[in-house]
C-alpha cells in the first residue's frame, strides 16, 4: 500500500499533517504540568517558536516528577495514540534504591527509552539493575532496547515472551507507520526473567513485590508494590479518567480489583492518569467494567449478535470518561466474545 | 515601475501556483493509481487461485450482499454478515460461499457449503482483520454462476491485535461447543441457529529474535452440521476465521431432530457432539 499509515491510523495522519503543530502543543502541555509562572512564560514562548518545539522529540519534552521519596514518575498524554505523541500515552518512571534502580515501563519507542534512561541519569548515579514490563501492550514496554546495551534483568509476566511474539509485527508496524522516525531503532526485548506468581527483588533497602496477575486487562499483567513507601505500580490494571481498555478477561479483571488495593497500598500509579490513594479510581473503573458486563450479558440473553450488541451499545453516553473513541465498542466486542461462553 | 514589477510578481507566483499544483496533481494521480494497482493485483492473485481467470464474476446486487463494519474496532474480532437475496430452492440456490479478507497473510477465510435446507444462505461470522483491506464474498449459484459483493474495512489502531487473548483458557477449552436457536423453531418454517466451538485458531508464527518462540498454526480446517443425519452446513476454512469460530445461519427443520457438530483441525484432532432440536407446533 503507498499509504498505510492513512489506513492504520487516521487520527495519526491529522497529527501528521500538522506534526510541528502537534509538537508545539504537546511542548506546552508538558510545561503547563511543570506548573508556575515559568511555565506560563515558556508557554508563550513556546507559542511563539514552534520551530524549537519541531526540534524536541515529543517524549523527551515530557518531564519526570519525584512523587514519593525516590520514585520518578512521568505520566503519559491522555490523548488517541498519533503521529504528535508517537505513543507517550502511558505513565512510565523508576524506583530508586541504595544499590541500584528499578525502571517500570519504557513507552513506545527507543526514543522514549532514552528519554526516560536521561532522567535516570539525571537523578541517580546508582545504575539501572531491573527494567519491568506491566503488561504486553507497545506503550509500556515498546522503549525497553534503550537498555538493551546494559547489564539489567528484563522483568515480565510468564505469558509475556507468547504475547509479545505474537503481536510484535503487527505493533511494528503500526508505529513505523505513526512515528518511523521516532521508531527508528526501536527493538522489542522480550523478558530474560519471568514471574510466575510473586517474585521479591531488592535495590538495596527498597524490597519490591512484584505479582503475575491472572488474566485482566491482559493475559501479562504485572504490578510492583515499593514495600517502603506502600506504593502500588498498577500498570493497566488501573485506569485513571482515560477509558480502561479491556484485552483480557473482564470477569477476571473485577475480581483482581477485588484484591489489588490491599492494607499495604498507600498509594498508586496508574497506567494512565494520575497518582492517588487508589480508591475513587478503582471504584470508577468497576462501575464501567459492571455496566459493561451487565449490558452485555443482557444483549445476549435477548440473543443479540455482535453487530446488533455494537449497534446498541458502542455509542452510549461515557460521562467522565477521555479517549473513549472506539475504545469503548472495542470492549464491547471483547466482553461479548468472553460472556457469551458462560 | 511599481506596477509592472508587481505584475511580473504576481505572474511569477502564478506560474508557480500552476507548477505546484501539477505536482501535487501528478502525486495525488500516482498515489491512487499505484494503490488501485496494489489492490487489484492481490485480489487478482487470489481470484485466480480460488476461479481461474475464465469464470466470470457478476455484481453480488441481488444475490448477496455484505455487512462488515467500516472500522474493525478489534483486529482480532470483526463480525461480518452475508445476507442472501434470493431463497435457496431446489431450482437454484447458494451452493458455496467464499470469504476473503484481501490483504491477510492467509487471504481466503474458507467457503460455507450450503443447500435448499438452509431456506436461505446467510451467514454471520468473525474474521481477523490485520490491515486495512477490502473484504469480498463471493455466491456460487447451483447453476454454476458467481456473485461477489465487496466491503472496504479500517483496522482501528490502537492496542487490538490479531492475537489471541488467553492462551491458556484458549487451549483448556478447546474443542468446546454450543448450539442456540434463535426465537422459536417451527416445522418446515425459517429458523435461525448459532453455533460456537471453542478453539484457539492460532495463526501461528515461526521462531522470531524476540521470543525464540515457535508456535506453529493450529487452526480449525472443517465443520460439519447436520441435521437428523442429512448435512446442513459445511465450512472448510483457514487461519483468518477469528478465535472460537462461530456462525449465525439459517435452516428449515423438518421436525424435532438431532443436530450433530463434528469440527475437525490442523492437528487433525476431531470434536463431536449433539444436541436434541426442540420444535415448536406449527404457526
Amino acid at each position: 500500500m503507498a499509504h498505510p499509515a492513512l489506513h492504520l491510523c487516521p487520527h495519526g495522519v491529522q497529527h501528521l499533517r500538522s506534526r510541528g503543530h502537534a509538537r508545539a502543543r504537546l511542548t506546552r502541555r508538558a510545561l503547563l504540568r511543570a506548573g508556575g509562572r515559568a511555565a506560563l512564560a515558556a508557554t508563550a514562548a513556546a507559542v511563539l517558536l514552534p520551530l524549537a518545539a519541531e526540534l524536541a522529540p515529543a517524549a523527551a519534552a515530557l518531564p519526570f516528577q519525584e512523587i514519593a521519596d525516590g520514585i520518578f514518575l512521568r505520566q503519559g498524554l491522555q490523548e488517541e495514540v498519533g503521529a504528535g505523541n508517537c505513543g507517550a500515552i502511558a505513565n512510565i518512571g523508576f524506583i530508586v534504591g541504595a544499590a541500584s534502580v528499578a525502571v517500570i515501563d519504557t513507552g513506545s519507542t527507543r526514543q522514549e527509552g532514552l528519554a526516560l534512561r536521561a532522567a535516570v541519569e539525571a537523578a541517580t548515579s546508582r545504575p539501572v539493575s531491573h527494567v519491568i514490563a506491566t503488561h504486553v501492550h507497545f506503550d509500556h514496554c515498546f522503549g525497553h532496547s534503550a537498555f538493551s546495551d546494559l547489564p539489567v534483568r528484563f522483568v515480565g509476566h510468564r505469558s509475556l515472551p507468547r504475547a509479545l511474539a505474537e503481536r510484535v509485527d503487527f505493533y511494528s508496524k503500526l508505529l513505523t507507520d505513526l512515528c518511523p522516525q521516532d521508531f527508528a531503532g526501536t527493538v522489542v526485548v522480550p523478558p530474560n526473567q519471568t514471574v510466575e506468581d510473586v517474585m521479591e527483588i531488592d535495590l538495596g533497602d527498597r524490597p519490591l513485590r512484584l505479582q503475575a496477575w491472572p488474566t485482566a486487562h491482559t493475559n501479562t499483567d504485572l504490578t510492583v508494590l515499593d514495600r517502603r513507601t506502600g506504593t502500588l505500580w498498577a500498570g493497566d490494571l488501573l485506569f485513571d479518567r482515560r477509558l480502561p481498555t479491556l484485552d483480557g478477561s473482564l470477569l477476571g479483571w473485577l475480581s483482581v480489583l477485588d484484591r489489588l488495593l490491599t492494607e499495604e497500598v498507600a498509594r498508586v500509579v496508574p497506567g494512565h492518569g494520575a497518582v492517588s490513594d487508589g480508591r475513587v479510581a478503582v471504584a470508577a473503573e468497576r462501575r464501567y467494567l459492571e455496566r459493561l458486563r451487565d449490558d452485555v450479558r443482557t444483549a445476549l440473553a435477548e440473543d443479540l449478535g455482535m453487530q446488533a450488541t455494537l449497534d446498541r451499545l458502542a455509542d452510549q453516553e461515557l460521562d467522565g470518561w477521555l479517549v473513549v473513541e472506539n475504545v469503548h465498542g472495542r470492549n464491547v466486542v471483547n466482553a461479548y466474545t468472553e460472556l457469551e461462553w458462560e | 515601475m511599481m506596477l509592472s514589477s508587481h505584475g511580473l510578481a504576481s505572474r511569477f507566483a502564478g506560474y508557480r501556483l500552476a507548477v505546484a499544483a501539477a505536482v501535487i496533481l501528478a502525486l495525488a494521480l500516482a498515489a491512487l493509481l499505484s494503490e488501485a494497482w496494489a489492490a487489484n493485483t492481490a485480489w487478482d492473485d487470489i481470484r485466480q487461485e480460488l476461479y481461474g481467470t475464465e469464470r466470470e464474476i457478476l455484481p453480488g446486487e441481488g444475490v448477496i450482499a455484505l455487512e462488515a463494519p467500516y472500522r474493525a474496532l478489534d483486529a482480532a474480532t470483526v463480525p461480518i454478515t452475508v445476507t442472501a437475496q434470493i431463497p435457496q430452492t431446489a431450482a437454484r440456490y447458494i451452493e458455496k460461499l467464499t470469504l476473503v479478507v484481501e490483504d491477510n497473510p492467509a487471504p481466503i477465510v474458507g467457503t460455507f457449503h450450503l443447500s435448499p435446507a438452509n431456506g436461505v444462505a446467510s451467514i454471520s461470522t468473525r474474521v481477523r482483520v490485520n490491515a486495512y483491506t477490502n473484504i469480498r464474498a463471493i455466491a456460487e449459484t447451483s447453476d454454476g454462476r458467481l456473485y461477489m459483493a465487496v466491503a472496504p474495512v479500517k483496522a482501528s489502531g490502537g492496542c487490538s491485535a490479531p492475537a489471541s487473548g488467553d492462551q491458556e483458557l484458549a487451549l483448556a477449552r478447546m474443542g468446546k461447543m454450543r448450539l442456540k436457536q434463535i426465537g422459536a423453531w417451527r416445522p418446515n418454517e425459517l429458523a435461525e441457529a448459532q453455533f460456537m466451538v471453542s478453539h484457539p485458531n492460532y495463526s501461528g508464527f515461526q521462531q522470531d529474535q524476540v521470543s525464540q518462540l515457535w508456535i506453529p498454526a493450529h487452526y480449525v480446517t472443517r465443520i460439519e452440521l447436520s441435521l437428523g443425519g442429512r448435512e446442513i452446513l459445511r465450512f472448510d476454512g483457514d487461519i483468518s476465521i477469528s478465535e472460537n469460530p462461530t456462525f449465525r445461519f439459517f435452516v428449515k427443520p423438518s421436525g424435532a431432530d438431532v443436530l450433530h457438530a463434528r469440527v475437525v483441525d490442523s492437528e487433525d484432532k476431531v470434536f463431536e457432539q449433539s444436541w436434541p432440536i426442540e420444535v415448536e407446533p406449527s404457526s
